[in-house]
């Protein structure tokens, strides 16, 4: 164990996107020694996908936009789930860290007046999404990595060295969380070049690794979106809430395979795209939930009408709440109605003119022109529900995110209960630069109030990690990693996926439980260096992991809400709301309980209209002297 | 539709490697990078390939396609035949680690030696106020993703290893481009442009535009117009006189030299 | 084999100097014959002193005519006395520096006369390379001194051209090929002129805040739309110059006569 390589930071970073940035930069502002630990090349992470834009209240476009409409428009969002003192702060600062990317040399969109411009988008009652076209989270990136750099210069400036106040390790991967005493201790971790191993001796740990799309076969997320960040602090002793809640976009690319997955904006339907089935029929009429029948139309003639005269007729259909449009897509191909690619068709190529749609939709013309080879002005596109983002993640405390491990921290999609049971557009990009402050701040906090008393590292810890990470050349004649995880993404996709019964949850417990089994028996052909098949063995576990969390958090709630549809219990109940449910691991699996959600603070509840609150809350939850 | 195509991929380390032949099942729209990963589930599990997003957005699949910069998730199996043998490389500038993986960290080192944004001193957050035409033409560079295939493809380095030191290639070229034309900055660039990064390496071939993904005017809109606003101030004794007299002075500070480190 | 470049110690091990499979070759080629051909054509016109005037038309090789051995009819008709050699030379350096420096013909002439590269992802044959960084290639950076040359010298093409709508006696009122020929030819180098990477930064390029100059900025907006075709206007100017001037060879070498459309 003498040539293992070791570093002593104060904070570790764990994941290089919006969030793990943010809290790396405010952690180095706070004059701590950062890390910042990516699987990937720097600036790569999964926050360069974000397309539409952060949302934050700074009334540019409307000036009646504030803070507390945000918190109003995201409460509703989360069908009232939320950690409501998450989504009062995130309300509340969202518009500093907006303006503070100015400052690191971001350049968003403009208004007439020279303000960063703002957009409309679902949920959001005012345009509120600062952005840049439809590459905002590119933007996002690339600013805060710059931000890195110049604090980089600076260090230089001061000590000679670039690294020696924040330094990267770009792909590497963190395979277990070293603890001591119950204290984060530090990191263990792979170089993916070389398969060296790594020791990060830190007494805080900021977890940033985002999320868990890649345990769904159909996905939008990219192959780091293994649910590392989620496994690594269950497995320390942390917590996670609400795993159940998963965001299935309800128009995925379904065809080519090479894109499956990949999302079509809800703007195509906003700008008059129609979804037919195979028998050419427009469906969406047939699935009009009782609750929308009011605000939705009922001819395809008012529906299309709506899009000139928005005053005199209503929305049509296909515009109905994401979730409602994932569940009828779903029963349109179950039903033998699909696409030959198990889709259904979205044509905007018969409703608007083709240098209109070129126009409107500049990047969905390219996206398929490009990727599908399909000209979306000529014929329709096949699509169907992909699994976009999860709302459920680690347990954290809402000011400072630490977890219920002292000394863990973490920040953006791997964290939990800021979204409810269903995340906005653009909630999710200032939900990282927010939350990711926070925990960087909390983290170097932690780590004063912690002075000199930090946390060892043991030989045997490192030892017991190295053997586990090199358990899967060790198996002869084991199962090859690629069909495990392709395997596992059907069972879920199948079984726990945009609609879920009892049973079919129950076969999904019974076969992960095989998968534990055929997990451990993985095996890897070729050496240490650059080995994908061994870096998915690895993953595998924390897949498994985290879809049995998903799968016994759903089979526990029985009720539907937001990202959880469950077709024996299809209402939403205020009891069930009053409950977050936990997950925990037990043994080599996961364990759950209720646990109850803290009340909302009065100032906060008397911002909502009490009819509004009826439809959420229990009686006894309402604000005093206002009990209908 | 599906239909047996012939690979050469490049296999090998640092020290020594070669071309391999697969066959490999390609099926309707497919890009190269389903068959690399085809080529991994089935065939070849420790065969070393980056890559992320799958959607051309975040640069991380760049290899060589038939000899061509490509990121491999844009590349579509039906812009070639089917009896059409397809070779993948890594990229030839970068020092390769394995496989079509290569060691870019001299992109990174270049990146750091840009001088960084810095706006005016006094202005607060939120005070910022920029016009959207002022802000345009910086806007098009930061579209970039950085999947570096402007700089392996950029001769002077590619087929000069010893440039590497002196010269910072297009992508931070245009970086510095970028700034220098950033509404709210208050640095001038125009010396470390041609002093640490070497712009007057550039012969404006095009083949960083020619290869970019994100089809950024790499050469006419941000390498052309440095190299012009770098002759303002050192090649064109005329309007360096007569800007000495101009209403309209530039204000900016000169960027400090870069920290050789 | 060499050690540097593609081949350089880690780098991927590979002996070919490029692995592209399509006709990369081709356009470097035909570049190269193309402005081989042009090189040839013009050093026979401008070192020839003949056959560069039939009324109403002059070769843009030579006008202005600046010397006195200019023949007699042709405008301004020279004040320099001591010239003995070609009248062209004196002013056919002027577009001759202009296309040496213009970023467009650099891209064309790096590639297909110096291979540096030949074309993109294939290797150059030179061991060592230093840009645009010494002398005499780093004058390309007074690229704008051309320009401002260039732009006089389309004022007297446009001139030359509006004077082709004189009869060959003198009177307003001509429409021969040769005066489509000329106009267009003026046409085609203000498209080629205007469009310069150097007009570009002279419009508003320089400038940071387009918002506060809306004038030059309308200007920068124009050339930058015509920059998109500069190498486009690059070849049509070079064709119409050849066009040009071989007609009023054809013409003043008695080989053929003006097709005349009107006449007054």
């Amino acid at each position: 164990m003498t040539d293992l390589e070791r570093h002593s930071f104060d904070v570790v970073v764990i994941g290089a996107g919006g969030a793990g940035l943010r809290a790396a930069i405010e952690a180095r502002l706070q004059g701590k020694t950062v890390a910042i630990v990516c699987k990937s090349l720097f600036g790569k992470a999964h926050t360069v996908m974000a397309e539409g834009g952060i949302a934050a209240a700074m009334g540019n476009v409307n000036s009646k936009d504030n803070w507390q409409v945000h918190f109003r428009d995201t409460m509703r969002g989360g069908k009232f789930l939320n950690s409501w003192r998450m989504a009062e702060l995130h309300a509340k600062e969202a518009p500093q860290r907006v303006w503070e990317l100015e400052t690191y040399g971001a350049l968003f969109d403009r208004t007439p007046d020279g303000k960063i411009s703002q957009r409309n988008f679902g949920g959001h009652e005012y345009p509120r999404l600062a952005h840049v076209g439809d590459r905002s989270g590119l933007e996002l990136i690339r600013t805060l990595q710059q931000k890195i750099v110049s604090l980089q210069q600076e260090d230089f400036r001061e000590t000679g060295d670039y690294q020696s106040k924040i330094k990267i390790f770009a792909e590497v991967t963190v395979t277990r969380l070293l603890v001591n005493d119950g204290r984060i201790a530090g990191a263990y971790a792979y170089y993916r070049e070389t398969g060296d191993f790594v020791v990060f001796e830190a007494p805080a740990v900021v977890l940033a690794t985002g999320g868990i799309g890649k345990t769904f076969k159909v996905t939008s997320a990219s192959w780091e979106y293994t649910g590392d960040g989620h496994a690594l602090a269950m497995r320390a002793g942390a917590t996670t809430l609400n795993m159940e809640f998963i965001q299935f976009h309800p128009t995925g690319m379904v065809w080519p395979l090479s894109v499956k997955g990949i999302l079509v904006t809800e703007s195509v339907r906003g700008d008059g795209g129609i979804l037919t089935n195979s028998e050419g029929k427009r469906f969406m009429f047939d699935y009009i939930p009782d609750v929308f029948k009011a605000q939705y139309a009922t001819t395809p003639e008012e529906g299309d009408r709506w899009y000139t005269d928005p005053e005199h007729n209503r929305r049509p259909p296909e515009l109905l709440p994401r979730d409602e449009v994932a569940r009828a897509i779903n029963s349109e191909v179950k039903a033998g109605r699909g696409t030959p690619h198990g889709g259904v068709y979205l044509d905007v190529s018969t409703r608007l003119p083709a240098d209109v749609i070129k126009k409107k939709l500049p990047s969905m013309w390219h996206q398929f022109k490009e990727l599908a080879d399909v000209d979306i002005t000529k014929e329709p596109m096949e699509v169907g529900p992909t699994c976009h983002y999860v709302m459920g993640g680690v347990e954290v405390d809402p000011d400072d995110e630490q977890t219920k491990l002292p000394g863990l921290f973490a920040a953006g999609e791997v964290s939990g209960g800021m979204h409810g049971s269903n995340r906005l557009g653009g909630n999710s990009l200032s939900d990282l630069l927010v939350f990711g402050r926070r925990a960087g701040l909390g983290a170097a906090i932690y780590v004063d109030e912690l002075g000199g008393a930090r946390p060892t590292v043991t030989d045997e810890m490192v030892a017991d990690a190295e053997t586990e990470a090199l358990a899967a050349f060790h198996v002869e004649g084991g199962e090859n990693p690629y069909t495990i995880h392709a395997d596992l993404q059907q069972t879920m996709n199948d079984l726990v996926g945009i609609i879920r019964t009892e049973s079919e949850m129950q076969e999904a417990l019974d076969r992960l439980e095989g998968f534990k089994e055929r997990v451990r028996r993985a095996s890897v052909q070729g050496g240490r260096a650059f080995n994908p098949g061994w870096h998915l063995a690895l993953d595998l576990k924390n897949m498994l992991l985290v879809s049995e969390a998903i799968a016994r958090s759903a089979l526990e709630r029985q009720e539907s809400r937001g990202g959880h549809t469950r077709d024996d219990y299809p209402v939403m109940s205020p009891d069930w709301r009053q409950l977050n449910i936990v997950s925990r691991t037990e043994g080599d699996g996961v364990a759950i309980y209720r646990q109850p959600l803290s009340p909302m603070r009065e100032d906060l509840l008397e911002l909502f209209d009490v009819n509004e609150l009826n439809k959420y809350l229990t009686e006894a939850e309402l604000p005093k002297g206002e009990h209908s | 539709m599906t239909y047996k195509a012939k690979f050469r991929v490049w296999r090998g380390d640092d020290e020594s490697g070669d071309l391999q032949n697969y066959e490999v099942d390609v099926n309707e729209g497919e890009v190269v990078l389903d068959i690399v990963h085809r080529l991994q589930a089935t065939q070849a599990p420790d065969l070393a390939v980056r890559w992320n997003c799958k959607a051309g957005k975040c640069g991380s699949c760049s290899a060589e396609v038939n000899g061509k910069p490509r990121l491999m998730c844009m590349t579509r199996m039906n812009t070639f035949t089917e009896d059409e043998v397809i070779t993948i490389t890594p990229m030839r500038t970068f020092p390769v680690i394995r496989d079509l993986v290569t060691d870019v960290s001299y992109n990174y080192t270049k990146a750091r030696m840009v001088p960084a944004f810095a706006p005016p001193a006094d202005l607060e957050p939120g005070d910022y106020r920029m016009a959207q035409v002022d802000v345009e033409r910086s806007q098009e560079f930061r579209k970039c993703i950085e999947c570096f295939m402007c700089n392996n493809v950029c001769h002077a380095v590619r087929d000069h290893e010893e440039n590497k030191t002196t010269f910072s290639g297009p992508r931070f070229l245009m970086r510095i481009a970028e700034l220098d034309m950033h509404p709210l900055d208050t640095v001038d660039r125009r010396k470390v442009a041609v002093d640490d990064h070497g712009l007057g390496y550039c012969n404006i071939t095009k083949c960083c535009t020619e290869v970019c993904p994100e089809h950024i005017h790499i050469t006419d809109n941000a390498l052309i117009p440095l190299k012009e606003r770098v002759a303002d101030k050192r090649y064109d004794p005329i309007f360096s006189i007569a800007s000495l007299f101009s209403r309209s002075k530039d204000t900016r500070t000169p960027a400090p030299e870069t920290p050789k480190g | 084999m060499a050690t540097t470049g593609i081949h350089s110690p880690g780098r991927a091990k590979i002996d070919a100097d490029t692995l592209r499979t399509d006709r990369w070759w081709l356009q470097p080629l035909g570049v190269f014959l193309a402005l081989t051909a042009f090189v040839v054509y013009s050093a026979w016109r401008v070192f020839s002193g003949k056959y560069y005037y039939s009324a109403p038309y002059i070769s843009l090789f030579y006008s202005p005519c600046l010397s006195t051995t200019c023949v007699e009819g042709t405008e301004p008709g020279g004040p320099i006395s001591w010239w003995m050699l070609s009248p062209s030379l004196l002013i056919a350096w002027i577009p001759l520096t202009f296309r040496f420096s213009c970023y467009y013909y650099r891209k064309a002439y790096f590639r297909s006369f110096w291979l540096s590269p030949p074309a993109c992802a294939v290797a150059e044959p030179h061991s060592a390379y230093s840009g645009e960084r010494k002398l005499p290639l780093i004058l390309n950076n007074l690229h704008r001194y051309a320009l401002y040359l260039a732009l006089i010298l389309n004022v007297v093409l446009t001139l030359d051209a509006v004077l082709a709508f004189k009869t060959p006696g003198g009177k307003w009122g001509y429409l021969g090929l040769g005066t489509l020929i000329l106009t267009a030819n003026a046409v085609a180098l203000w498209l080629y002129t205007l469009s310069c990477h150097s007009c570009r930064n002279i419009t508003a390029g320089r400038i940071t805040h387009f918002s506060k100059h809306p004038l030059r900025y309308k200007a920068w907006t124009f050339v930058s739309k015509i920059n998109e075709h500069h190498m486009l206007y690059a070849w049509i100017s070079l064709c119409t110059v050849v066009l040009a001037d071989f007609y009023v060879y054809l013409l003043a070498s008695g080989r053929i006569s003006d097709l005349v459309f009107f006449s007054a």
